[in-house]
């Protein structure tokens, strides 16, 4: 069939390259070498790097190990607000990371609550959350959930005859794991590490809070000391040459090695536990969900009980705090519209290729969709930041920039969650709409807006989030005159301001989960009135 | 008048080469083995794929310049023929008017529509809460709001059961005759034929190689692969 793909997707991308490329130049223009032994041989960058592949590698074994027995219990279990539960671990990616760093400092830090209840026993608590310590703490936090999620979908779509049969052929809970359980997540864990691995490696908001001095510091963290700190912008562009060359290489191994998860299957029949369920398998399954709840819920009940102190309403009555908080609103929704924008422009050319089978042009042009894997929000900002300030002031665009980064960080989920469903679109009723003359504006009224309202809101809702709660391109480009709210609770923190602080977490944890639940259920009630 | 003259394609290392008259009015059923090319005839006159050569009219026409939609020519699936995501109503009233902006008059003739191919009553609800020959109904339905003088039917009932293939064998039939349209049906089966045809081209290797009234349908046809197709039917 003759199928013409739109042009805009290839606009989009050629506008996407030419944004990202001419950063790069900036860089490129101010490094002053570009031999990778020039950092090697200065033994602060190689400290820096060794330290973000360590901290890295320890990150995703810690992270991946714990998930595996975490996300073994919970696909076989059955349990009040498991829904609710592994909601919860799939949006831990897009809190905003200094929120968690927060929880965690309430009850981790040096004068948290942990510290204080072993003083209050008289044991004297002499270790310290800075430092290796919390980074990993917090890595664990954030990746240990998601990384769960991923296995126990994987899990999932183990066919419900073969639990049958693992009765029927009466094996045990050890001999199922080893036999049927393990070969389905064995091939999943390259994936998942993979992912887990650049994450925590290009990881900047909680290395920022959490690290402790130039021992802790990573690549990304060494970037904007120097550009924000020393001014040394040729040490800056330097090293964000060197990291975009490492997580370029990175990204490279991660395609190697991943296959693209299971699509869930058609009926989701539950899991059941046919036959004998020993007290040992119990409890056993219960210590791994109750440690992952431990981990991940009580610092969010601690943002949420600090936040609701005697300074609440002198943070409230800040001119600075509803600034911040405007900024804030402003750019999460234009970032994560413009990021919706541009996925469903680049998808909407790239899954005609597909349909034509041009396949290899289709995965191309998605994949500048995720240049930002390849160059990380910081790297980009310090690129444009070099670009722009021969040019203009800086900060007078700041809030632009700050969109288009952090749009351009959305837009891998965005492109991940739509990629699928807007290909399966045309791809079932192309025949059908081309008969019936539906293209253009009717097409996008009548299929996409109407068949694909739901992953839609769930793409712009976690961009969104991921945008309100970003700090990796506010900390170039904010100033007294722009600053949003993580920006704002980076400051108060730094400034050891801990109760305004709180307040502010709690109002950032509190606005992302509503705009978040609000996107969706707006979306949802729309598509239930277009159903009438 | 729909016509086929010398219109050939290419795909991969198959050819193909057709040339077939169909009578306003009549009901043809296009049969042969897998492969022969029925599908291929149906999308080449529907614009899905585009001849190398040859011309395909209609009333003396070409219709190779339009793009699917512009032909005067009506589409039924083996599947698929909904939209899961929009209702019975809307999903008829499509073929009114691709952005569903219809007139009053329009949406009367939509409901009127559902009710003559008996699901009048489920019209605001979604396909999947449908069964399969419901389903086809509504596809039927739209096909008949659409004002084109053809319809193309792609086996549009070898997934359902022998009783409710007969029941919309029926129906086809009489929504046809009611508004003198021109069928062109791919079917399996030699029955389905013989119930609702009135003539039959058979296919073999890329070519339609008989075109006869459907009385000459019968195993002892003089062309032996025909009559072997017959026979494996009986």
């Amino acid at each position: 069939m003759i199928r013409r793909a739109p042009l805009f997707g290839t606009v989009v991308a050629a506008v996407i390259l030419t944004f990202v490329i001419s950063a790069l130049a900036a860089l490129l223009y101010h490094a002053p070498s570009l031999d990778p032994s020039y950092i090697w041989q200065d033994s602060y960058y190689r400290h820096v790097t060794k330290f973000s592949f360590y901290q890295a590698l320890l990150s995703t074994l810690l992270s991946v190990g714990l998930a595996i027995p975490v996300a073994h219990a919970i696909n076989k279990r059955h349990f009040k607000g498991k829904g609710l539960l592994l909601k919860l671990f799939a949006s831990t990616l897009v809190l905003p990371v200094l929120v968690g760093v927060f929880g965690l400092l309430a009850i981790y830090g040096n004068s948290g609550l942990l510290a204080e209840w072993l003083q209050h026993f008289g044991i004297d608590a002499s270790f310290s959350i800075y430092g290796l310590n919390g980074i990993l703490l917090a890595h664990v936090f954030f990746n240990l959930p998601y990384a769960s999620r991923l296995l126990v979908q994987s899990l999932e779509s183990i066919p419900f005859e073969q639990h049958k049969l693992c009765a029927h052929l009466g094996m045990s809970h050890w001999q199922k794991f080893r036999l049927v359980e393990w070969p389905c997540l064995k091939q999943q864990l390259p994936h998942v590490c993979g992912l887990v691995f650049m994450l925590c490696f290009t990881s900047f908001a909680a290395v920022m809070a959490l690290g402790g001095g130039p021992k802790s510091t990573t690549i990304e963290l060494a970037i904007y000391q120097a550009i924000k700190f020393d001014f040394d912008l040729q040490a800056g562009a330097l090293l964000a040459m060197w990291q975009m060359l490492l997580c370029g290489l990175l990204a490279l191994a991660v395609q190697k090695l991943s296959k693209p998860l299971p699509a869930p299957v058609g009926s989701l029949q539950r899991y059941h536990a046919f036959g004998h369920d020993s007290l040992g398998s119990k409890i056993w399954d219960g210590c791994w969900i109750g440690s992952a709840v431990l981990l991940v819920v009580p610092p969010l009940v601690m943002v949420v009980l600090s936040g609701l102190n005697s300074k609440a309403w002198a943070v409230l009555s800040d001119a600075r705090f509803w600034q911040a908080l405007s900024a804030s609103f402003q750019v999460a929704l234009l970032a994560s519209s413009l990021a919706l924008a541009l996925g469903v422009m680049l998808l909407s050319t790239s899954r005609i290729w597909r349909l034509n089978r041009q396949h290899f042009r289709a995965d191309k042009i998605e994949l500048i969709g995720t240049i930002i894997l390849v160059t990380p929000g910081l790297v980009l900002s310090t690129g444009l930041f070099l670009l722009l300030r021969s040019v203009t002031d800086v900060f007078s665009v700041a809030f632009w920039l700050v969109i288009a980064v952090n749009s351009l960080m959305a837009l891998p989920y965005v492109i991940k969650t739509l990629a699928q469903p807007m290909f399966q679109l045309v791809q079932q009723y192309q025949y059908l709409t081309a008969s019936l003359g539906i293209h253009g504006w009717h097409h996008l009224r009548l299929m996409e807006w109407r068949a694909l309202r739901k992953p839609m809101a769930h793409a712009l809702a976690i961009s969104f989030m991921l945008s309100m709660g970003d700090l990796s391109a506010i900390a170039l480009f904010g100033s007294q005159d722009f600053r949003t709210l993580p920006l704002y609770l980076f400051q108060l923190l730094g400034s050891y301001q801990m109760e305004a602080a709180a307040v502010v977490s709690l109002s950032l944890l509190l606005i992302s989960v509503l705009s978040f639940s609000l996107i969706e259920k707006l979306f949802k009630s729309e598509a239930r009135r277009g159903d009438a | 008048m729909l016509e086929l003259n010398r219109v050939q394609y290419h795909y991969h290392q198959e050819r193909f080469e057709f040339d077939l008259a169909v009578e306003p009015g009549s009901i043809v059923a296009l049969m042969g083995p897998s492969g022969a090319g029925k599908s291929t005839l149906l999308a080449l006159v529907a614009g899905f794929i585009e001849p190398s050569q040859g011309d395909i009219q209609v009333n003396g026409h070409s219709l190779l310049a339009q793009l699917p939609h512009q032909r005067p020519l009506s589409m039924l699936f083996q599947e698929h023929n909904l939209f899961a995501h929009l209702t019975i109503r809307e999903n008829i009233g499509l073929g009114l008017h691709p952005g569903l902006k219809l007139t009053k008059a329009q949406q009367a003739q939509v409901e009127q529509a559902a009710q003559m191919v008996g699901i009048g009553e489920y019209i605001d609800r979604l396909p999947e809460q449908l069964s399969g020959g419901q389903k086809q109904r509504v596809a039927l339905a739209r096909c008949f709001v659409q004002p084109h003088p053809i319809w193309l039917l792609d086996e549009p009932f070898s997934a359902l059961d022998p009783v409710i293939r007969e029941e919309m064998l029926t129906l086809v039939k009489r929504l046809a005759t009611e508004k003198q349209i021109t069928v062109v049906m791919v079917t399996h089966h030699v029955s389905d034929a013989k119930a609702i045809a009135s003539h039959f081209a058979f296919m073999r290797r890329g070519k339609v190689e008989v075109t006869e009234s459907i009385n000459q349908l019968t195993s002892c046809h003089n062309n032996q692969h025909l009559s072997a197709f017959v026979r494996a039917g009986e």
